[in-house]
């Protein structure tokens, strides 16, 4: 019965870019920052309810934190927002102003829900 | 008053009239490289100049109504020989055209002159269109990409990596109940986007209506589990315009994000018609090349693919097949990354090494995703990001439904291989050279990419690649 041996792939929630790798480190999370530092790009934080993660548009951290060459700022600014909302998705976006998009973009922290 | 010029009836050299060494090109001209082989004993200006004039406003034998006309503003010039690296036997032929022989915003137009008669010509054995020089004037006539890769991306919400897809398999025979469980199973599983097979329009075992009833309900039903956009090229390929927009409507009517199109088979008229419909609808479209290698293989006769990329950046689509380098398919690195560059930059210099002939200038027109489809698995995915960057989509037909676990389990190995390649790009790692090493670590919480690299590792395609530039 050799199709008893197969695995099963369960349907998970996964919040686009990233969303099939383990939870990163803090190190982990600041090789990203610095690649979108390296780019020229600006970092910038968003936040939102589970129930309205599908939606474009998320709740903005502040403004986008143009000129920041301090990866350890970004960092803090993600662990303050993840604070104050913990039940929220907080997302990490590296703003590209040449392309008009996002050069980088993926959800940090999971909301708990 | 005297006459300006004589009428002399007869045939005369054609290069007398076409071929010019002195003339200084115009930002306004389009520019084409031939590649020519001429029939023995024919001098290469000769050859150069019948080129030009084939293609512009030259025929065989003097005509009296020539004289009504000025010609020397509208004939082509052969302006340029060069030797062709390492062949003895054919020549580059540079030809300068005025830009007022070609209709405004078709490509259709600008083909049946520059690759119309000529190619059919006795004195020459073979004949092969290089590259064109598209004049920034013209590319500002034509509509280009529907919505293009920065909207494409803002309304797929896809950043900073790849897409995913995956081309339905088999790509015949399948029921469309069974087809949209094929394409639900994959999305699910962690792609983006999956695609009808080119050959997919409505036969009889699955009518077009049925499929793009049951591929909605994949896209929704997987959106809503996932949390992520979705969508498959639906086909609309057919047989008459008017079928290929009454296809298109009802994909529209569904809230479908993708449709696609074979844009040779189906004819530049078609697409670019089609193009416009999708601007005009907010759709994006999926193009694929059927054809091409008949027209673009031979290295001494055709049209090489980087001009039909031209033309269909011009004509329209979002995303066009490029080969994959590494896969099953035919395509010289180099080569293929020459033509990349023209689907999604706005300036492309000229570099021989790429087999690029002129500077390009798209001025704002949108780019195209480069699309590697046909004979890749997991093992090529630190490649494949490597040679086409993250505006592109990496396609895995046989390399997802192929998981001796199923469509979803091979998406998700897909998927975990793609995020584990980027995220060590990002980190600085040269991901190509240390493949073994960043699956291998990726594999150990993903069981689906741990079977997938034991499944495929052992499959390769390596033949030496027939068209390959000249250096």
């Amino acid at each position: 019965m050799a199709t008893l041996n197969v695995g099963n792939y369960e349907t998970a929630n996964t919040l686009e870019t990233f969303g099939f790798l383990p939870k990163m480190s803090a190190t982990e999370i600041q090789a990203q920052i610095a690649y979108i530092i390296a780019n020229g790009w600006t970092p910038a934080i968003e936040h939102e309810h589970p129930n309205n993660a599908f939606d474009y548009y998320w709740t903005m951290w502040k403004l986008p934190f143009f000129g920041e060459e301090n990866m350890g700022n970004v960092l803090a600014e993600l662990e303050a927002c993840h604070r104050a909302f913990p039940d929220h998705h907080v997302r990490l976006t590296g703003y590209d102003n040449y392309t008009q998009s996002q050069g980088s973009c993926f959800v940090v922290y999971e909301g708990r829900t | 008053m005297a006459s300006s010029k004589d009428y002399q009836a007869g045939v005369k050299e054609y290069r007398e009239m076409y071929w010019t060494p002195d003339y200084v090109p115009l930002d306004t001209d389009l520019l084409a490289c031939f590649k020519c082989t001429g029939q023995p004993g024919v001098p290469r200006e000769e050859v150069a100049a019948a080129v030009a004039a084939e293609s512009s406003t030259g025929t065989w034998s003097t005509v009296w109504s020539e004289l009504l006309t000025d010609l020397e503003y509208y004939k082509g010039r052969a302006y340029r020989i060069e030797d062709v690296p390492g062949d003895a036997e054919s020549f580059y032929a540079f030809v300068a055209y005025p830009i007022d022989l070609f209709e405004e915003g078709s490509v259709v137009n600008v083909l049946t002159s520059l690759v119309g008669n000529v190619f059919g010509f006795k004195a020459l054995k073979h004949l092969r269109l290089e590259d064109i020089r598209f004049p920034i004037a013209y590319i500002k006539t034509c509509g280009g990409p529907p919505a293009g890769i920065q909207v494409e991306r803002d309304r797929l919400n896809k950043y900073g990596r790849p897409m995913l897809g995956c081309t339905i398999k088999p790509k015949l025979g399948l029921s469309a109940r069974n087809y949209g469980r094929a394409v639900y199973e994959c999305l699910r599983g962690g792609l983006d986007l999956t695609k009808d097979d080119e050959n997919v329009n409505s036969q009889p075992f699955m009518r077009w209506r049925d499929r793009f009833e049951f591929v909605a309900e994949a896209i929704h039903k997987s959106e809503q589990e996932t949390g992520e956009r979705k969508g498959h090229y639906l086909n609309v390929t057919a047989p008459t315009p008017e079928e290929m927009y009454k296809r298109a409507e009802f994909a529209r009517e569904l809230n479908m994000p993708i449709i696609m199109h074979d844009f040779l088979t189906g004819g530049f008229t078609a697409n670019t018609g089609l193009a416009n419909w999708c601007r005009n609808n907010g759709m994006l479209l999926h193009i694929h090349r059927a054809m091409h290698a008949v027209i673009d293989r031979h290295p001494k006769h055709g049209i090489h693919f980087r001009v039909l990329a031209k033309c269909l950046r011009l004509s329209g689509g979002d995303h066009l097949h490029t080969g994959t380098v590494v896969g099953k398919l035919e395509g010289d690195r180099a080569s293929t990354l020459g033509f990349v560059d023209q689907l999604r930059e706005s300036f492309v210099p000229e570099d021989r090494s790429r087999g690029v002939f002129f500077d390009q200038d798209w001025g704002s027109m949108p780019g195209v995703f480069a699309v590697a489809s046909g004979g890749i698995h997991v093992w090529h995915m630190p490649a494949l990001v490597t040679i086409f960057g993250d505006d592109s989509v990496l396609q895995f037909g046989g390399g997802t439904q192929g998981h001796p676990w199923g469509n979803a389990a091979g998406a998700a190995a897909n998927r975990v291989a793609l995020e584990a390649s980027v995220k060590a790009r990002n980190e600085g790692r040269e991901i190509e050279k240390e493949t073994r090493d960043i699956l291998t670590e990726a594999a150990k919480s993903s069981p689906e990419l741990a079977v997938a690299m034991e499944t495929w590792k052992e499959i390769k395609f390596e033949f030496e690649t027939v068209d390959k530039l000249d250096v």
